[in-house]
């Protein structure tokens, strides 16, 4: 239980990425030309600005570019952590399709921890309520079908601590 | 290199916190109307990385790009939306983010939760209803920093942490529709 093995590739960013990065990473500026101004603020070119945002969207430094709501402002209270024991050869094919439904925020295969923890697969669930989470976990049931054997639904009790991602 | 979180230098030896910090009591739902929702449902990805990305975005919308702008900043100061721009991927950068766990009986959570934030590696930090019933994310620039950090805190608890590092990750976006 001490390997720490995952899928990260890193993918090598400049001193001037960095800068971008930490001018960007708290949001953009909310004005008609946003680019333009970060471009002024941290003295690179518009072009190289979009240029090298645009190259970090293609290799994944950057996942999406959008807004990002408050999940209980929008009224989803009910935040699950569903998770599966799955058959390990159909572990990867079954986790695509159910990272894919619109309702599963994150999905990831993890290490089991037997005897204690039996779950491979991890599906985050957000809904207005606990029936809907639960609704969504029957359909995720439904989709596994007989190659998962025991599964839970841990709901959260609370936020103890959030930080967002801090380049230094 | 991008360092995602620096450790302190003075942390052996010091003793857990005695309060919990505990925080983030969510605000409600808020009302929101037919153009907001189209905004939210519409732009949670694939801003564009133009000249006028908000004229751009505001015409697939349906709308004008000065109204937009307006939108977004009035779902901000309503506490919608809590950033708008890139999301950055700390794994991409070179850092790396494990998934931990520990089964806390009830007399000792408080007390080890509290401990467990106070770490600046750990990013996230849940409290979920299961016999493991504390859930934290460690993050830094490498798996040996993330390692010590949880090795740290199974001293120092003397619980253990289960870690569970992610072996593949499957498409992970916000879908939030509303």
């Amino acid at each position: 239980m001490t390997g720490l093995t995952t899928n990260r590739q890193a993918v090598p960013v400049d001193a001037l990425d960095l800068r971008l990065i930490t001018a960007t990473q708290s949001g953009l500026p909310l004005v008609p030309r946003p680019y333009h101004a970060i471009a002024e603020q941290i003295g690179l070119s518009v072009e190289e600005v979009m240029a090298r945002l645009t190259r970090m969207l293609e290799t994944g430094a950057i996942r999406r570019i959008g807004l990002v709501p408050n999940h209980y402002a929008l009224g989803y209270r009910a935040n699950g952590m569903s998770v599966w024991d799955v058959a390990d050869d159909r572990v990867v094919e079954l986790g695509e399709q159910i990272g894919s439904l619109v309702f599963v925020s994150h999905c990831y295969v993890r290490p089991r921890c037997l005897p204690l923890w039996p779950y491979n697969l991890f599906a985050m669930l957000h809904g207005k309520s606990r029936e809907e989470v639960t609704a969504y976990a029957e359909e995720i049931r439904a989709l596994l079908g007989e190659a998962c054997g025991a599964s839970d639904i841990l709901y959260s009790r609370g936020i103890l601590k959030k930080t967002g991602l801090r380049i230094t | 290199m991008a360092g995602v979180r620096r450790r302190p230098k003075h942390r052996k030896g010091s003793p857990p916190p005695a309060t919990p910090v505990l925080d983030a009591t969510p605000a409600g739902p808020v009302p929101l109307d037919e153009i907001e929702r189209r905004i939210i449902n519409g732009l949670q990805g694939g801003f564009p990385i133009r000249e006028r990305p908000f004229l751009e975005a505001a015409t697939t919308l349906g709308l004008g790009e000065d109204e937009l702008i307006e939108r977004i900043e009035r779902l901000f100061k309503l506490g919608v939306l809590t950033r708008f721009g890139p999301l950055f991927n700390a794994d991409r950068l070179g850092g790396i983010n494990v998934l931990a766990a520990m089964a806390l009986p009830e007399s000792d959570f408080d007390r080890v939760a509290a401990f467990v934030n106070a770490q600046p590696e750990i990013a996230h930090n849940y409290r979920r209803e299961h016999q493991f019933n504390l859930w934290f994310v460690g993050a830094a620039e490498t798996p040996e920093k993330v390692e010590s950090t949880f090795h740290y805190i199974e001293s120092v608890s003397g619980y253990p942490v289960y870690r569970f590092p992610k072996e593949r990750e499957f498409f992970v976006e916000l879908k939030l529709h509303v």
